[in-house]
């Protein structure tokens, strides 16, 4: 009897043509994925009429699985489970014993419920006979159980294929989309705040594979600034174990920023010279859009006029996956994907000495350009670009 | 003037290792060292003295024993620990039997103030302590109210001295703790501690106890619990090149007091827990070299403090000294705000080029706060944010010193375009 996970993947399943090469970055996904948890993991990840498997599974470390699994976008749902011959009192031993670890898990009074499937035609037993049998068999052994068919609080399926049976019980809900990668390339502007880790995830939810790019406005802010990113970025990778943070050193442009450009349109000024900068990185990286948390009406930059003014600039697509997003949706989101206790920790904002009292709210392009005359934009970028490093977020 | 050592410093910084220490024992003379970063953060913590160090591993490998142990291992241990609480007791002029090994000055306040409280009985409901004292003994007295105690705050002039005459006066019929500090830990501020003891104690066998946090002016300035008449005083090792986790509460003979820490009895069964013996011996040798360097470190940091002072105004005009320029000024802090400035930005841009230094605010999502220390002086909101604290130790330099003026000379240069207008 061995453990297994049984991988059941959605809408990839749809897509045609394409279908062979996103199964198989799933495939790869999924083996980068378990093999953090056991280097030989990798090698135990299968796929077999339309679902994928992961064999000899340690008891002790099930739940680290399942928890890995429920990260990688495209997964819809990851069942625990068991692999034995295909042998009715075999099956009915297996089913016992998913039934009995499934008890404490679940609330009394437990109830259950048999589903078989006989892929395996050759199997002597018809499938509601099997139901019938395992379930009596596993109402005789585990004690406090009843049947019910309708609303079973534990699901225990039953798939008799060629060669062996698989038996699990219940699922755990994966993000489901599209395999990290199938989408190309994007860039996500992380600040630090709740918003733009949970715009990262959504294009990774899509297939994106997304790199981060941080502005790091040292000495104006000080390393911690830094850090709290790199624990987002950890946090993420759990969605793109590929995901890189690169660090955009700013007080430069930032500095000329309040040196020379009117107060009113610093944070105008400020948000196009990052999408100039992530222009020049998305170029050198390969890739095709830049994701920012941005949401309408948040702040005075984020008002349509401000958005449309802001990437004018952007030799890429801004996209902006939050921008209809209510601040509860984004926060609940956050949770769930595990950065919200992170972005909400005390950090310097640089943002309390750059932010005017009073910035544009409606701002116009011409008004704009006329604000970075003094700026040589296209050196700044440049140089900003130039310097700018992957960060080992270890 | 300082231009020169500016334009050397970044060549230098290649080979600046963290040799904070080369010097030796004797603190009076000025250690020559090859390079490294300038340490001023001295008030936060300090680096241990490589005696220190060397004693406590010594310790740690050879001499592990429980002094509660009846062994050999264990009376060994003992004599250390006994060895130290001399050491200790002889700085402030205590009796070795009136010192408390605790796990750092916190414990030393927080103890000072519950466990008399709590022996002095429910009857008195009243303390008194001033608008500049450590979180942890504000935090403790916010803590008191809760319970239903009544908290006199005492404030502070501009300098951030108290009145001992308004202390004393504050002291009602259920008065049961009088709790000011010696040295206000951010802008050196050296409070009248004498002159409230010698006053409470003319009140007679009714008066209140008397507790000092005394933990940034220990060993560089002279304490003496007789002559001054405290009952309770909190001590610090880390503050003093001792090590961390160790610290230390004396306690009159005679006073009653309650333990916090219940449990085998060490420490005359008031703070129980097995003695941290390695670095207690640490503690104790730490006492043992400033109680030899006492007098001529004190004078030298005084220049040095001068000279800091001097450097700052020299190349900022606007610069706001921050507590007591001469009298009343501890001899390692130097406190100042640079109006228009961001603290946090003006000791990262510090930390840029090899100086470290402290702000006195904390920092808080998308706000600063200002250091209320700096507000109680009656300062307003730009000073507090704007506020550097300096402190030095026996091992500044002349020489760190001005690298420290020319850093912040660069580093206010830096960040000119981010200055405020000040209103």
């Amino acid at each position: 009897m061995e453990r297994v996970l049984l991988i059941r993947y959605g809408e990839i399943s749809l897509k045609g043509q394409n279908r062979r090469q996103f199964e198989k970055k799933l495939q790869e996904n999924i083996e980068i994925a378990v093999s953090a948890i056991d280097v030989d993991a990798g090698k135990r990840v299968s796929k077999s009429q339309g679902r994928l498997y992961v064999t000899g599974i340690q008891t002790q470390f099930e739940h680290d699985y399942l928890e890995a699994l429920s990260c990688v976008p495209g997964i819809v749902a990851v069942s625990p489970g068991f692999a034995v011959e295909s042998d009715l009192e075999t099956i009915k031993q297996a089913a016992i014993s998913a039934v009995k670890q499934a008890m404490p898990e679940v609330s009394p009074p437990a109830t259950f419920k048999v589903d078989t499937r006989r892929a395996d035609k050759d199997f002597p037993v018809k499938s509601p006979e099997v139901n019938r049998e395992v379930g009596a068999a596993v109402l005789r052994n585990v004690p406090g159980l009843a049947v019910d068919v309708h609303n079973p609080s534990i699901h225990l399926t039953v798939e008799i294929r060629p060669g062996h049976t698989y038996i699990y019980r219940g699922q755990v809900p994966g993000p489901g989309g599209l395999p990290v990668g199938t989408s190309g390339k994007g860039i996500l502007l992380v600040s630090g705040g709740i918003d733009s880790p949970v715009a990262g995830y959504m294009a990774m939810k899509r297939g994106v594979a997304v790199d981060a790019l941080h502005f790091w406005s040292y000495p104006i802010t000080g390393e911690r600034a830094r850090d709290k990113v790199v624990d987002i970025c950890k946090v993420l990778r759990k969605y793109n174990p590929h995901l890189r943070l690169f660090v955009a050193p700013f007080t430069r442009i930032q500095t000329e920023i309040m040196d020379k450009c009117p107060e009113k349109y610093r944070v105008i000024t400020m948000r196009r010279m990052m999408m100039r900068v992530a222009s020049r990185i998305c170029r050198n990286t390969g890739s095709l859009a830049i994701f920012t948390g941005e949401n309408l009406g948040q702040v005075a930059s984020q008002t349509l006029e401000s958005l449309s003014v802001i990437e004018s600039v952007s030799d890429f697509p801004v996209l902006r996956p939050l921008i209809c997003f209510d601040k509860v949706e984004t926060v609940r989101l956050a949770e769930q994907i595990g950065t919200y206790d992170i972005s909400i920790l005390p950090y310097e904002d640089c943002c309390s000495v750059f932010v005017p009292k009073h910035p544009v709210t409606k701002p116009r392009l011409d008004a704009a350009v006329n604000a970075e005359k003094r700026l040589d934009v296209k050196q700044l970028a440049e140089e900003c670009a130039m310097n700018t490093d992957v960060f080992d977020i270890g | 003037m300082y231009s020169g050592v500016t334009r050397g410093m970044k060549e230098d910084n290649i080979e600046r290792k963290t040799c904070l220490v080369t010097g030796g024992i004797d603190l009076s003379t000025n250690c020559r060292k090859a390079s490294g970063p300038v340490y001023m953060d001295n008030s936060s913590t300090t680096k241990p003295f490589p005696e220190v160090v060397e004693a406590m591993s010594s310790v740690y490998e050879e001499r592990f024993g429980n002094p509660s142990s009846l062994h050999r291992l264990g009376s060994e241990s003992e004599k250390l620990v006994r060895k130290a609480r001399r050491s200790v007791a002889s700085l402030i002029g205590a009796g070795e039997n009136e010192v408390f090994f605790t796990s750092g000055g916190t414990e030393a306040n927080n103890w000072a103030i519950f466990g008399s409280l709590r022996s002095a009985g429910s009857k008195f409901k009243h303390v008194v302590t001033s608008s500049v004292e450590h979180p942890s003994v504000m935090a403790a007295m916010e803590y008191l109210k809760e319970l239903g105690y009544r908290v006199s705050v005492v404030p502070v002039d501009r300098e951030g001295l108290v009145n001992p005459g308004e202390v004393v006066s504050r002291v009602k019929e259920d008065t049961c703790l009088v709790s000011i500090m010696f040295v206000q830990n951010e802008i050196g501020s050296v409070e009248p501690c004498r002159e409230i003891g010698s006053m409470l104690s003319r009140m007679g066998p009714k008066r209140p106890r008397f507790h000092v946090d005394a933990v940034q002016g220990f060993a560089k300035l002279d304490i003496d619990v007789e002559k001054w008449g405290v009952d309770l005083l909190s001590i610090s090792s880390h503050k003093i090149h001792g090590p961390k986790g160790i610290g230390a509460l004396y306690i009159r003979k005679g006073v009653p007091m309650h333990p916090l820490i219940f449990g085998g009895g060490q420490e005359q069964g008031l703070r129980s827990g097995t003695e941290n013996v390695p670095a207690i011996v640490g503690f104790g040798l730490a006492c043992d070299i400033w109680a030899r360097n006492t007098y001529k470190t004190r004078d030298r940091l005084f220049e040095l403090r001068h000279r800091l002072i001097d450097g700052i105004a020299g190349i900022f005009a606007d610069a706001v000294l921050n507590g007591p320029e001469h009298e009343n000024a501890a001899p390692h802090i130097v406190n100042c705000s640079f109006p228009g400035f961001r603290g946090e930005s003006l000791l990262h841009a510090l930390e840029k080029r090899n100086v470290f230094v402290s702000t006195g605010s904390a920092c808080s999502s998308h706000r600063t706060k200002p250091s209320a220390v700096i507000l109680a002086l009656g300062k307003g909101e730009d000073e507090a944010l704007s506020a550097i604290r300096f402190s030095m130790s026996p091992f500044t330099t002349v020489e760190d010193v001005d690298s420290t003026v020319s850093a912040l000379e660069d580093a206010l240069k830096e960040l000119r375009p981010w200055r405020q207008k000040t209103t």
